[in-house]
């Protein structure tokens, strides 16, 4: 994230019918362990009050009467049976491994 | 006067399905294998892979949720539980929040202070995570993915549990349903079966709840009751020095026997719960309840009663040969071909559980034939061999599944009925031995068994001891 306050931002603060709170952004950073600057979380909050706002406009219809829609197609039941298909796939699987320890992926150590 | 408190518990039990592949590919659940050789873009959550649900995993939950008297969601669907953590690499664990597979069931414990239902909220369907190896040295973690995507289902308590006495009787008793239905061999110590602990306190007679704190990290019955009795007193601590009980997860550290806070409880919305969209909803009807029901085996419970009637068993002995199916199974087996239950009953309780515990295995692991037993328990009983010699022949059977007739014959185990090579021996012994004889004969009556030690020596074993004995008391 660019570390200045974009025009966009700036430009939508005085529009945004949405408000989100400092504390908020604070809280959302922690769940995703995420460590934001100053301006990344005011460029951040503009972001998210602008995806609010345009759901909003969800909100012009009267859905009262629909049922929740779980699923786009009609179909249910669909399952596999409990039968080995894939072999070891670890090669592919650790292609993907931004940094690798042995046969394993390397992470910054996490505990919690 | 102190004040008394009331522990109030709560579990969440986390069981990993013996199915033979993962909840959404045909990966291999397969435990211990090399470090990712079970993956695939599934498991692994890579952008455009699509999750199909197994089966057997319906089937198990379902087989888990009716005996648990639970009511099925007859339409029921997975959702999206979002988070960020290494072992999963998705972002989202696919579990079930809005329409758990059962709910509103209860099972059946019993303690020292009598029987007592405890509530079952809801049960549901969810994928384990990967496995997370931490560096001691280096600031790094290591991940292995080989049990994400390993179908579990949670069972969620009614917090009816009021102590570890309790709490242990309810794992029992999830375990025993769970072992008898095949759905897992929940082993505590390897991780197939976990539970979480969720803790108040509050004063007797109160009716409201205390705070609570949600216990994990608990692989023993051992750390359970100690993990309960600690955090209760802490929590009564806290509450006599005026402070308050915090909502927060705890880990438990059982080398140290004590707890501390992992994280504050993440609530239900941050999770930020949705419907899966790619899995479709699945639909339970009347006839798959009917079939799962069908298949329902003999419960332990019902076991232990019958057993006593049928087999005129005491309690302690029907608990023993009924704490896994395995053992149950070759116990009726045995007795219907050997028609001497109690005998059977006997080899399985003491021989066979030496055996397994010699040989560090479970009772699951057990692979002799009910044959081999109910045939070998027929030899003894005609005499045809000794109780030494059985007992040797029983430990080839434990551990070759080996035909005893056939053995006892090549390895000439016979006991010897031959009366005059029986004497003769003896006198041989008797003439040998004058220190004993005198001994013996000056009241001394250890040091016959001394001489008939000699005699079954001399005859390989092969004598009978009580007519070795008789006979020696007559010749001196």
């Amino acid at each position: 994230m660019a570390d200045k306050i974009s025009d966009e931002t700036m430009e939508h603060v005085t529009k945004a019918k949405n408000k989100i709170s400092d504390e908020t952004i604070e809280y959302v950073g922690i769940l995703a362990k995420l460590e934001l600057s100053e301006t990344e979380k005011q460029n951040a909050k503009a972001d998210m009050e602008k995806m609010l706002d345009y759901i909003d406009t969800l909100n012009e219809l009267d859905t009262s009467r629909v049922e929740p829609m779980s699923h786009v197609f009609p179909v249910n039941n669909v399952f596999r049976e409990d039968v080995v298909t894939n072999e070891n796939h670890m090669e592919e699987t650790l292609a993907n491994a931004p940094l690798r320890g042995g046969d394993s992926f390397k992470v910054p150590k996490t505990i919690g | 006067m102190a004040k008394q408190y009331d522990t109030v518990i709560g579990l969440e039990v986390h069981i990993e399905l013996a199915t033979k592949t993962k909840i959404f590919c045909g990966c291999s659940t397969e435990f211990g294998g090399a470090p990712n050789t079970h993956t695939c873009p599934v498991c692994t959550g890579m952008p455009g892979s699509l999750p199909v649900l197994n089966k057997q995993v319906v089937d198990y939950a379902l087989a888990i949720g009716l005996a648990t008297h639970c009511h099925i969601t007859q339409v029921c669907k997975f959702d999206r539980k979002n988070y960020f953590y290494p072992d999963n690499p998705q972002n989202y664990q696919i579990s079930q929040l809005y329409l758990p597979i059962a709910r509103d069931g209860w099972v059946e414990i019993e303690t020292g202070s009598g029987k007592k239902k405890v509530r079952i909220h809801e049960m549901h369907m969810e994928e384990d995570a990967g496995k997370l190896v931490h560096d001691e040295w280096d600031d790094t973690s290591l991940v292995d993915y080989n049990r994400s995507g390993v179908p579990l289902v949670e069972i969620v308590s009614e917090p009816d549990m009021r102590s570890a006495e309790e709490v242990i009787a309810y794992l029992e008793k999830l375990r025993h349903i769970v072992q008898y239905l095949g759905a897992s061999d929940c082993k505590l110590q390897e991780g197939s079966m976990r539970a979480d602990v969720n803790l108040s306190v509050r004063e007797v007679g109160s009716d409201t709840f205390g705070t609570r704190t949600e216990m994990k990290n608990l692989n023993s019955f051992k750390a359970i009751t100690h993990a309960i009795e600690g955090e209760r007193k802490r929590q009564i601590e806290l509450i006599e020095e005026g402070k308050k009980v915090v909502q927060e997860t705890r880990r438990w550290d059982d080398n140290k026997e004590s707890s501390h806070a992992m994280r504050s409880k993440e609530d239900a919305k941050d999770y930020r719960y949705f419907p899966e969209p790619d899995l479709v909803p699945i639909v339970i009807d009347d006839e798959w309840i009917a079939r799962i029901k069908n298949q329902e085996p003999e419960f332990r419970t019902e076991k232990l009663e019958r057993y006593k009637k049928e087999y005129d068993i005491s309690q302690v002995d029907a608990e023993i040969l009924t704490e896994s199916k395995k053992m149950a199974e070759l116990f009726e087996a045995t007795a219907a071909l050997c028609k001497k239950p109690k005998k059977a009953a006997n080899w399985l309780m003491v021989e066979t559980m030496r055996l397994l515990k010699d040989n560090a295995m479970e009772p699951q692991d057990l692979r002799f034939s009910p044959e081999n037993l109910a045939s070998l328990i027929d030899l003894a009983d005609a005499k045809t061999i000794n109780s030494s010699v059985a007992k040797e022949v029983f430990e080839q059977i434990f551990l070759h599944d080996v035909d005893p007739k056939a053995y006892v014959k090549d390895h000439g185990l016979m006991t010897v009925n031959d009366e005059d090579a029986l004497r003769q021996t003896l006198t041989e012994v008797i003439a040998a031995n004058p220190q004993a004889v005198a001994d013996y004969r000056g009241g001394k009556e250890k040091a016959l068994g001394a001489l008939v030690g000699q005699t079954m020596k001399a005859m390989k074993g092969k004598a009978n001891p009580g007519r070795v004995n008789e006979l020696l008391r007559e010749m001196l």
